[in-house]
């Protein structure tokens, strides 16, 4: 009886794993179905979805004009003190004093991608990018002014 | 906590040692232990006397943190204790604050807040299984297991913009809408994984090697898995009826129709058939919801600055792991006075030392394994 037990058992244990290697088995003849990505060799096809969240950039347009005033409610909304923004005194054309971005320093070792300052502009200055590839030789490269220079607020925007 | 710690491998430099036991370090850097876990390991021969998890190792002093960041800002924070269902974590954080509030959340929100915490829930028990083959030397389930994985990762990254750490939860709902692609993908995705879920019948469950090491082994009684207060699928392997879905039905798990995933043996084996099995059940609740999101606003309108009312808040979820509960005292100010987390992970390794004692080393990491420990979460 013990020796029927035994034959039985082993006779299941090599069936069990035979199974196991047919399923491996059918994916070494099958390569087209193998999903893995060579991923240095495609970086050019690679796509990101749109609403990945790479680093923070501000949008410039033709006329190196930007959307931020300043107002600071990212700053306040970033949890890590990711963003520092510093303010400078323009006169208008009307000569009136007005609060204006000087520069927007962003510290990307900092940034842990929470959106958070994204939803708080009121004014859709600031977007996120879909770059990944962040690694630098020195730290201080990711230390960034995202607004241009010489860069001005686009007219309108408030 | 260093002069604890010190390694001390015979009876001869200890005298708490008896003649012919031994000591060994396992971790904290190890394969088997997912992270910075160290156990102290008192062995007699190959049979195990006695465990000592030691940790501290990859604390972040999130609660202490979480102090000084206003009710906003304070949820990404937890993506990072359990990363593995990072959803249902900012979902628990997100229930608490509108708890305080009082807001009511829009049914569009609380439906997508559902989907994505299954999602989440099935993301995070196919790595599990991956790794958990993997810790009993079989690497190929591991490539199976994420192919699924990757699938949903995908679906988060188009819809939430982040494949982990997402913070999609925000109080009064969620961050943006569904990507237009969403709903396409995740019936894509229910066939993929009801097509592909079998191959893992084939190379797991009904593996001889893979039952012979998980059946019968660690065995955790009803009893003991409610006075060591575990939760989650540890605890329903053990017959304790306490998924807080059923129990504490939460943000519209009331409506759903879905099972609790119970099983009596209480062994490793019985474990890991109950997440198996949970899998299922996620699958069916997205199934109910996916064709019937309903229309209109994803968040409800909140104040730019949220502030609590004076008291005591606690709202509890189900994450992959077994109950997270979120505790917040508020003294009426913008930041929380105190914030404390239960996680499911630090009561579920405090039933380690008794399941292993007695039973051979090699059988140690296939009890570690099914517990299914996020080190993050336990230390915080």
């Amino acid at each position: 009886m013990f020796i029927k037990e035994y034959i039985k058992e082993v006779y299941q244990g090599v069936s069990s794993l035979l199974k196991g290697m047919k399923k491996t088995g059918y994916y070494f003849f099958h390569p087209s179905e193998i999903i893995t990505q060579q991923y240095p060799d495609n970086r050019h096809e690679l796509k990101l979805p749109e609403r990945f969240r790479g680093e923070v950039v501000m949008a410039h347009d033709d006329n190196n004009e930007h959307a931020c005033t300043g107002c600071t409610a990212c700053e306040l909304a970033c949890p890590n003190g990711t963003i520092k923004i510093i303010t400078k005194m323009d006169l208008t054309p009307e000569g009136k004093k007005k609060k204006a971005l000087d520069t927007f320093i962003y510290h990307l070792e900092l940034c842990t991608m929470c959106n958070l300052c994204i939803e708080a502009c009121p004014t859709n200055a600031i977007q996120m990018a879909q770059t990944f590839e962040h690694s630098v030789y020195d730290r201080n490269k990711l230390t960034k002014k995202l607004n241009q220079p010489n860069s001005k607020i686009r007219e309108g925007v408030e | 906590m260093y002069a604890e710690t010190q390694i001390i491998s015979s009876s001869e430099n200890n005298p708490q040692l008896k003649e012919g036991q031994l000591v060994i370090n396992v971790g904290p850097q190890h394969p088997a232990t997912h992270g910075v876990l160290h156990l102290v390991i008192t062995l007699e021969g190959e049979t195990i006397v006695k465990i000592e998890p030691h940790l501290g190792y990859i604390h972040r002093s999130i609660e202490k943190m979480s102090e000084s960041l206003s009710y906003r800002q304070f949820i990404y924070v937890t993506s990072r204790m359990d990363y593995l269902s990072a959803h249902i974590n900012n979902l628990g954080c997100a229930l608490c604050v509108e708890k305080g509030m009082q807001i009511e959340v829009p049914a569009r929100a609380q439906a997508i807040r559902i989907i994505m915490s299954e999602l989440t829930r099935i993301a995070s028990h196919e790595l599990w299984i991956g790794a958990m083959a993997m810790d009993l030397g079989a690497m190929t389930p591991f490539f199976y297991t994420f192919r699924e994985r990757e699938t949903i990762n995908d679906i988060m990254e188009q819809t939430c913009g982040a494949r982990l750490t997402m913070n999609y939860m925000v109080p009064g709902g969620v961050m943006y809408d569904l990507h237009p692609e969403f709903v396409t993908r995740v019936r894509a995705f229910i066939t993929q994984f009801k097509d592909k879920v079998t191959e893992l019948e084939d190379l797991v469950t009904n593996n001889i090697i893979f039952r012979n090491r998980t059946e019968g082994i660690g065995i955790l009684s009803k009893e003991d898995a409610i006075s060591f207060g575990c939760t989650g699928p540890v605890a329903r392997a053990s017959g304790v009826d306490g998924d807080i879905r059923k129990r504490f039905p939460y943000t519209g798990y009331e409506q759903l129709d879905f099972e609790q995933c119970l099983h009596q043996a209480g062994d490793s084996f019985a474990r890991y058939i109950v997440r198996i099995r949970e899998m299922y059940q996620s699958i069916r609740i997205i199934e109910q919801l996916i064709d019937q999101i309903p229309e209109g606003d994803f968040q409800a309108k909140t104040k730019a600055v949220i502030k609590l009312p004076k008291g005591e808040f606690y709202t509890r979820v189900e994450t992959a792991r077994g109950e997270l509960g979120v505790y917040i005292i508020s003294e009426g100010g913008t930041t929380p006075y105190r914030i404390k987390y239960r996680s499911p992970g630090f009561s579920n390794l405090s039933a380690l030392d008794h399941m292993a004692r007695g039973s051979k080393i090699g059988d140690l990491m296939a009890t570690m394994g099914t517990l299914d420990l996020v080190i993050p979460d336990i230390d915080r």
